[in-house]
């Protein structure tokens, strides 16, 4: 079974993606910021993690950059799904180091279908 | 003590100076040098041999006498601080480096002046110099216990001369531009004053205490002496009018004398080191007059009737009580009083020697070379002659003359003889009139009187001895009796000289001024010394000249004296002040008086004009049209300096214009920020519903549960977005003022109430405890609904910052006569101490722009603020002790 992650402070945004992606036979975890994901990813590897931007305490970018620097999860996609959609953002995401950078609204279909490109 | 002995301390000491000379000349002691103290200790040069050993003598023999010289300067110092200011700016712009260029240059660059102030000044201070080589040569032998030889090869004397000669020439000329500063000189002086209090106050505690018990002890033993009260009381009026005097003589003396304006004229680094001078100085001379008194009498009472010379009482009462240390130090003491006056002398001689009548007179055709280095060569050359032949010919006057008067008396003719330049002086800064002729006449005249009531009696010997021309006048004639002319016979000789030479002397100043015109150049630079203070900055447009001059020629003299280098770096400063074009082919005014400027340190005022007038073409100028110039220049700075009030506004309007223009920039990059921060809080709803609504579209085979909870969550961010636009809608009229607030009475603590009502779920929820106290009246006038909302919000953010256990919010209302302050508390993490502030600020985004504000909404926290602001109140932000957030607000009860 695939792993995920889902960092996001938005509960019902992350009640629709936990949701969906369950169905998709994913295994779920779920972060509301920055420093649960990092705490999450000391002892699970999970294959996707979609990350949003703001949010409390830890970014999504600081979040980012750390994942970056750990070897061990070198293999992981990483997607920001986030509601800032202006150029700049976007351009600082990939340059990060980032799979893919979606905004906010987004279509949980075309982000299945993402995320299963990119897995495969 | 052995004079080999002597002599190698001396050799000693003499080193000493040459060593802290050679130190302070060194660019990176600056600091050390150039300060107020090492300013004021410099002009204690005033407190010469005489000071030293002169002023016992002339206490022991007649009582209060040696204070006026002391009284004078005191009286005058505090009016420094206009008087000097005015003679350092008026001499540090125009390159001015003796008393004699300053004369000279105020009544037109006469070239006659200046000599005759020189003349004036080497007839008053050879003597003087003459006198403090003598005292060296009378104290070396009270010390070694030996007698004078005559012979001068073994007159320890010749050599001590000779040392000083080479030392002022060697330091006092290091620069050709004789209006720099000696700070190798002005340091050594500093020093030596320094020593010469130490030694002298030293002495005097030895004096009083050691040898003798105290003051009372002294004066009781003192009283005993003949003549004791009758030399300690000032006397009757004629002796008050001597007093008044001799007070006059020593106040122009602290002006005039050559090494004083060297002093505090030309060495002046800053005008600021006056303020200090003007208390430190005074307090010096106070301090070295302390223990005249008791040496004086102590010496008196220990040697009466010995025929001791009451001028050694100093060095005579620690050698009779075999203190040979004492008796050295002592010695060295005046030997530091007497070099440093006879160094700074020299110096200042030889430069007005050479400035204003060898190279004028004379030299001035030899310093037609072309090249720089051999004129300036020349020049130097000039002084350190002129400095060494001076040292020289006192050391002459001082062997060959009969000098047996006692320090005292030859001190004060010098004096006299210097007062005669005052009323010069003083006309050249205070009185637009004086004129170059009045103040040749003065000078002239005065001089004269003195010669005849001073300098003839003293210098054939009569004075001592008493001569019938003394006693029944030439030929008879006793109105013209030399000590009591016209009848005037209540007055000592040095008070009668300085009365009858003064008066005379003002009154020809006066009245030739006043009756003769002068030219047009005097009147031109009358002004500016009197005016110096509105010239200042712009001196070379004050200065009038009309005629053809080419900037070539000028240059080319220029040249000569400061070398191509110099040259160049002068005419660029020229340029860029006056904003002229450097290919300017012609010059004008301001080019003349600037390029005499930069020849007056190196040959002196006259020089550089006769210099500047041969390569230019003068026409010239009426004093009518002069005083029309000088009355348009006037104007004209007048204009200049309501053009620079102008111009400086026109900045400060500029400079506030750049404010609000970065202000209103900044102002745009908010808004941006918060249209960003807009979108983002607004897409978050849209995004969570859109994302439920698509679930529930697609699919089919989700539990009833799940679909109630995605609707549900539909239901909650539609309301959440409703929020969100009302707020926006909300702060947005607060900013702009066009919000309307509701006021009526009402309790504040039931407004809590209304606004926890539908929390209570919420707060049930996450297991809170709230606590609520109130004390004081609670009531107030307020739009209940707005506070509603800032109390909702303020709760909010505290559930939301409340631990998941034990969770705790403690609200407090506290009313007093005037304010309610109402304070909710959270125990979760508290704020950054940074973010106290920025929580309430609509854009606020932490420092990290993706770090999301504590709030939920972000925006609750700043309409709260635009709330209580508009009912007149505050909302701050604290830490509370422990742990936890406490959120303040005040209303006032009447608003």
């Amino acid at each position: 079974m695939k792993k995920i992650l889902i960092v996001d402070d938005e509960p019902n945004i992350v009640m629709s993606l936990e949701y969906t992606f369950k169905k998709n036979n994913f295994e779920v975890f779920i972060a509301r910021d920055g420093q649960e994901a990092l705490d999450i990813l000391k002892s699970h590897l999970p294959d996707v993690i979609i990350l949003d931007v703001m949010m409390p305490h830890v970014d999504g970018y600081a979040t980012l950059e750390q994942i970056k620097k750990e070897e061990r999860l070198s293999g992981c996609r990483v997607i920001f799904l986030s509601a800032k959609n202006k150029e700049n953002d976007i351009e600082k995401g990939l340059a990060l180091g980032a799979d893919l950078y979606m905004t906010k609204p987004f279509s949980i279909k075309k982000l299945i279908e993402q995320v299963n490109e990119l897995i495969t | 003590m052995s004079s080999a002995v002597l002599l190698i301390i001396l050799s000693g000491y003499l080193a000493l100076l040459f060593f802290v000379a050679h130190w302070a000349e060194k660019k990176g002691n600056i600091r050390w040098t150039n300060n107020p103290y090492v300013y004021s200790l410099s002009l204690a040069v005033y407190c010469s041999a005489w000071t030293y050993y002169g002023s016992i003598g002339l206490a022991a023999n007649s009582g209060l006498g040696y204070l006026p010289v002391y009284v004078g300067p005191v009286i005058i110092i505090p009016a420094w601080i206009i008087l000097l200011r005015k003679v350092i700016r008026i001499s540090r712009i125009n390159k001015i480096s003796s008393i004699a260029d300053f004369i000279s240059l105020r009544y037109g660059n006469s070239r006659f002046l200046g000599a005759l102030v020189t003349l004036i000044v080497l007839f008053g201070v050879l003597p003087y110099i003459a006198l403090q080589l003598k005292a060296i040569s009378e104290t070396f032998h009270v010390v070694t216990n030996t007698t004078e030889s005559t012979n001068f090869i073994y007159d320890t004397t010749t050599y001590v001369a000779i040392a000083l000669a080479l030392f002022a020439s060697y330091y006092g000329t290091r620069y050709v531009d004789a209006s720099q500063k000696r700070k190798g000189i002005v340091t050594a002086v500093a020093m030596e004053s320094v020593l010469k209090l130490f030694f002298f106050l030293l002495l005097g505690l030895y004096v009083t205490f050691y040898v003798f018990d105290g003051f009372d002890d002294i004066t009781q033993k003192a009283a005993q002496l003949e003549g004791y009260a009758q030399k300690n009381t000032v006397g009757g009026i004629p002796e008050a009018i001597n007093w008044f005097f001799l007070c006059l003589l020593s106040l122009f003396a602290i002006f005039l004398l050559p090494r004083q304006f060297q002093m505090s004229v030309i060495e002046n680094n800053r005008e600021h080191h006056l303020k200090t001078a003007i208390w430190l100085f005074p307090l010096y001379l106070l301090l070295f007059n302390l223990f005249v008194y008791p040496i004086a009498w102590g010496g008196n009472i220990l040697f009466e009737g010995q025929g001791v010379n009451p001028d050694t009482y100093s060095l005579m009462i620690p050698r009779i009580m075999g203190n040979p240390v004492v008796t050295v130090l002592v010695f060295l003491g005046g030997f530091s009083a007497a070099i440093s006056m006879i160094v700074v002398s020299s110096i200042s001689l030889s430069t007005m020697l050479s400035n204003n009548i060898l190279i004028p007179y004379g030299f001035l055709g030899a310093l037609q070379s072309s090249d720089e280095e051999t004129n300036s060569k020349r020049i130097v050359n000039i002084r350190k002659i002129g400095i060494f032949s001076l040292v020289i010919a006192s050391y002459i006057i001082y062997k060959g003359l009969v000098l047996d008067y006692n320090l005292v008396s030859i001190g004060l003719v010098a004096f006299v003889v210097i007062a005669q330049l005052a009323p010069s002086f003083f006309g050249a800064i205070l009185w637009r009139r004086g004129s170059r002729n009045g103040a040749v006449a003065g000078i002239t005249g005065g001089f004269l009187v003195c010669t005849y009531t001073l300098l003839v009696p003293y210098a054939t010997g009569v004075a001592k001895m008493g001569g019938s021309i003394i006693t029944e006048g030439p030929l008879g004639v006793t109105l013209l009796k030399p000590f009591s002319l016209f009848g005037l016979d209540y007055l000592t000789p040095v008070p009668h000289a300085l009365f009858w030479s003064l008066l005379v002397n003002i009154f020809l100043y006066m009245a030739v001024s006043v009756s003769f015109k002068g030219n047009y150049r005097e009147r031109n630079y009358a002004e500016m010394f009197v005016d110096i203070d509105r010239y200042i900055n712009m001196h070379e447009k004050a200065f009038i000249w009309k005629g053809t001059a080419y900037t070539s020629d000028i240059e080319k003299v220029l040249k000569r004296f400061l070398g191509e280098e110099r040259t160049k770096r002068a005419m660029n400063i020229f340029n860029l002040k006056y904003n002229v074009d450097k290919d300017q082919e012609l010059a004008d005014a301001r080019l003349v008086k600037f390029a005499e400027n930069l020849l007056t340190g190196h040959i002196g005022t006259a020089s550089a004009k006769i210099l500047i007038a041969s390569v230019v073409k003068e026409e010239k100028i009426t004093l009518p049209e002069v005083l029309k110039i000088l009355e348009e220049s006037k104007e004209n700075i007048i204009i200049n300096k309501k053009l620079t009030e102008t111009s400086n506004e026109l900045q400060k309007i500029t400079a506030q214009l750049k404010e609000a223009n970065e202000k209103l920039l900044w102002k745009d990059r908010q808004k941006d920020e918060f249209l960003d921060t807009v979108t983002h809080e607004l897409r978050t709803p849209i995004t969570a519903i859109r994302a439920a609504s698509e679930i529930l579209h697609d699919d089919d085979e989700i539990p009833e549960e799940l679909k109630k909870q995605f609707l549900q969550n539909i239901i909650t961010e539609s309301d959440r977005l409703n929020r969100l636009i009302s707020l926006i809608l909300d702060l947005e009229k607060f900013e702009t003022g066009r919000q309307d607030i509701n006021l009526s009475q009402n309790d504040l603590e039931h407004t809590v109430n209304k606004a926890l009502e539908p929390l209570q779920q919420l707060i049930a929820n996450k297991n809170i405890h709230v606590v609520l106290n109130t004390s004081g009246s609670t009531e107030a006038c307020y739009d209940e609904d707005r506070i509603v909302q800032v109390v909702t919000n303020l709760l909010a953010n505290a559930i939301k910052f409340c631990p998941e256990q034990n969770g705790v919010i403690k609200i407090a209302i506290k009313g007093n006569k005037d304010i309610l302050t109402t304070t909710v508390e959270d125990n979760g993490k508290g704020i950054a101490p940074a973010d106290t502030e920025l929580i309430f600020d609509k854009f606020y985004q932490s420092n990290n722009q993706n770090i999301k504000k504590p709030v939920g909404s972000g925006l609750g926290l700043a309409i709260s603020r635009q709330i209580i602001e508009r009912h007149n109140g505050k909302i701050w932000a604290e830490n509370a002790e422990g742990s936890g957030a406490r959120l303040i607000f005040t209303l006032p009860k009447n608003l």
